[in-house]
């Protein structure tokens, strides 16, 4: 892992029209995803993580739009991109997996025929036997007997679609997999074993992943830094192990405490009070005061910055911007 | 209810009294296809899904029992059919010294009033078009019918309220689009105390919630738990929250039983190779303690044809000759805890 940054998002907003109003369903949020990391981003339903991950590929339709923000990838800006020409970045630049792998493929294709379509839709001059021999030797790499190619998708388990979806994002060399719950189908130990795929292709490829999860023990097993969003929001950006020996936002804080963990002979689990908000009308100033055990009276007129507090570990917390804070305070009883 | 009581006297069980449920050599079979010209194309040997396959298990009453396993394994399944949701195609499963096979479907009717099920996808066991009183309302009308109209409202209010939906009046005629996801689930089980059960079968009841309200929904099945004394069945593929809420668990593998004992000695020391390698692909949520230990290979297979000898043979990193052709007894190597495999001596504790 590098300080390299692969791709980097700037103030992005994503917007869903609904019969009652706008949702922002992304609001504002900036990430760096630094070239060969894994990178972690957790939340619960309905936080905006999978938005996210869709608008870093621009695959937002329908009611969805992108009003606001920057996606620099690899040095340009792909907002600037014309819409006709993101089917080119969109495999051959990023490739992504997910949850629910048959959705995916198609049922009536073979596993051959969506590797070698994919190699020759992108790189025209492949010859058939060319792309079949790539299709061979990335299959057999990602632990699929190549004889098992010419089967369609139902004839294969759970844990090898999941394969088979990694495998059309390698077949072009992506730079960026954004995996969106790729393993939240999956038994727990056909789970284990495709995390550490992921981070054997990290390693061997140079591979740069996205891991969109609600699973916090997922994120802890193979991810280098984790950035955590909350109602649309970016909450917490810190390296693993940082964030998780000490987190910073009480929200991060909470849900690393709230969860089982196997290995501990906890005696209680820590309950978080209240639900995630309606993006509709979220709360006024950090959307998380409501649940916060530690909202001080500025959580629930102002919102928070998302700024640095130690070297490369941001949160937006009015906790750490106690200064700020009091300026803010201060100023708004003058005025 | 005396006449029926008498009635289930005469087949009563002679059964230790702490034992709430007893399930024996329980097995059920799905064939795959039905029919006379399956019949014959098969030569009346028609393929089945071997869900459960001859699992043997005892609840003692006030216990939080777990059944763990990966999809497929028949925990589902056997949950089903211990409310005789299913018919067994064999086995045994006596309640409360009552053996529920051989009751008559109105005998068995009444008797669901003891025994509840919780299911995981509170959205889908709503009925969307039931305001929540009716929705919880609705098995009190058949269960508790010596109470007046009046009286049952005032048991659904009562509920809600113990489930923590407060004030209970402002939910009363609210339809389940209208509340959360977590509130769903609390309104599920609501509907399944409201009979006052004795067991309650709950089907990965927090699987569907965001996980930071799971661990409010399972404090409020421990609480209710103490308030009903409750007896649990807990149906999870999640080790870690079996070992938070369960006091006893048996793991399945292709609907036989692996292992079984108290959830502190199982998770000590596992002593099937297929429990070792769940317990270590459970992701832990520190980064500082990752997994090293390598996975068993391929995935679970078919139960239409299941391996021939232990199930797990194919998987297993210590399988000899044996596992392939002898099926292992289940055996008690330390006290409580039951295991089948051939070679589970070699993971007892050093004396």
């Amino acid at each position: 892992m590098t300080d390299d940054i692969l791709y980097s998002i700037r103030n992005l907003t994503v917007d869903y029209k609904t019969r009652a109003g706008i949702v922002h369903a992304v609001d504002n949020v900036s990430l760096d995803i630094r070239r060969g990391e894994i990178l972690g981003l957790v939340g619960e339903s309905g936080c905006g993580k999978s938005t996210f991950g869709k608008a870093l590929l621009r695959l937002h339709d329908g009611p969805a739009s992108i009003p606001a923000g920057e996606l620099w990838f690899d040095g340009r800006d792909l907002m600037k991109v014309p819409m006709k020409d993101m089917p080119e970045v969109r495999g051959a630049e990023i490739g992504m997996v997910f949850q629910d792998p048959m959705t995916s493929l198609n049922p009536v294709q073979s596993i051959l025929e969506h590797l070698t379509e994919t190699i020759q839709a992108h790189e025209p001059g492949t010859s058939d036997a060319a792309a079949t021999a790539r299709a061979e030797e990335l299959i057999e790499r990602l632990g699929i007997r190549h004889e098992r190619l010419n089967e369609y998708p139902h004839q294969m388990s759970g844990g090898m679609r999941q394969r088979v979806m990694i495998s059309l994002a390698l077949a072009l060399r992506a730079k960026l997999v954004i995996a969106d719950e790729p393993t939240t189908s999956l038994d727990v130990i056909v789970e284990a074993k495709f995390l550490d795929l992921l981070k054997e292709l990290q390693e061997e490829f140079g591979l740069t992943i996205l891991l969109i999860t609600h699973n916090i023990g997922v994120v802890a097993e193979v991810c280098d830094r984790v950035a955590v969003m909350y109602a649309a929001k970016m909450a917490e950006v810190g390296t693993a192990e940082e964030v998780f020996a000490a987190p910073k936002h009480p929200y991060t804080q909470g849900l690393l405490n709230s969860v089982p963990n196997i290995d501990m002979d906890e005696i209680e689990l820590y309950k978080m009070g209240g639900e995630p908000p309606s993006l509709l009308h979220p709360p006024k100033g950090c959307r998380f005061h409501p649940r916060c055990p530690q909202a001080m009276e500025i959580c629930g007129q102002q919102e928070p910055s998302f700024e640095e507090i130690a070297n490369g570990h941001r949160t937006a917390c009015w906790l750490y911007q106690a200064h700020e804070a009091a300026a803010r305070a201060k100023e708004a009883a003058n005025g | 209810m005396a006449k029926l009581n008498e009635k289930n006297e005469a087949q009563r069980v002679a059964t230790d009294g702490q034992d709430l449920l007893v399930v024996q050599n329980l097995v059920k079979y799905f064939p795959v296809q039905g029919g006379l010209i399956a019949s014959i194309l098969h030569k009346g040997k028609i393929p089945a899904v071997k869900a459960v396959d001859g699992v043997t298990f005892t609840i003692k009453r006030g216990e939080v029992f777990g059944l763990a396993g990966e999809s497929g394994s028949g925990k589902s399944t056997i949950g089903r059919l211990v409310l005789r949701l299913y018919e067994p195609t064999r086995g045994k499963v006596i309640f409360d010294g009552i053996d529920l096979l051989k009751l008559k479907p109105e005998d068995m009717r009444h008797i669901r009033s003891r025994m509840q099920l919780v299911f995981q996808d509170p959205l889908a066991a709503l009925n969307p078009r039931m305001t929540i009183g009716q929705a919880i309302d609705n098995p009190a009308a058949i269960h508790l019918s010596h109470l007046n109209a009046d009286e049952r409202r005032q048991a659904v209010l009562d509920i809600l309220h113990q489930v923590g939906m407060n004030p209970p009046e402002a939910y009363y005629n609210l339809y389940p689009h209208q509340i959360s996801g977590g509130q769903r689930q609390r309104i599920v089980l609501a509907r399944a105390l409201v009979t006052h059960p004795e067991l309650v079968v709950a089907d990965e009841p927090i699987a569907m919630a965001d996980v930071s309200v799971r661990s409010i929904l399972l404090d409020l099945m421990l609480k209710m738990k103490q308030e009903f004394n409750l007896t649990y069945l807990f149906i999870t593929h999640d080790l870690a929250t079996a070992k938070y809420i369960c006091d006893r668990i048996g793991v399945l593998y292709l609907g036989k039983m692996c292992e079984m004992g108290e959830v502190g000695e199982v998770y000590e020391y596992p002593l099937h190779p297929y429990t070792q390698a769940l317990l270590a692909a459970v992701p832990v949520p520190d980064p500082k303690r990752r997994r090293t230990t390598k996975m068993p290979e391929g995935e679970i297979p078919n139960p239409i044809n299941p391996p021939t000898g232990c199930h797990f043979h194919p998987r297993c990193p210590l399988a000899q000759a044996i596992c392939s052709q002898k099926e292992p007894e289940i055996r008690e190597l330390r006290p409580g805890h039951t295991v089948a495999c051939h070679f589970a001596e070699n993971f007892l504790p050093k004396e």
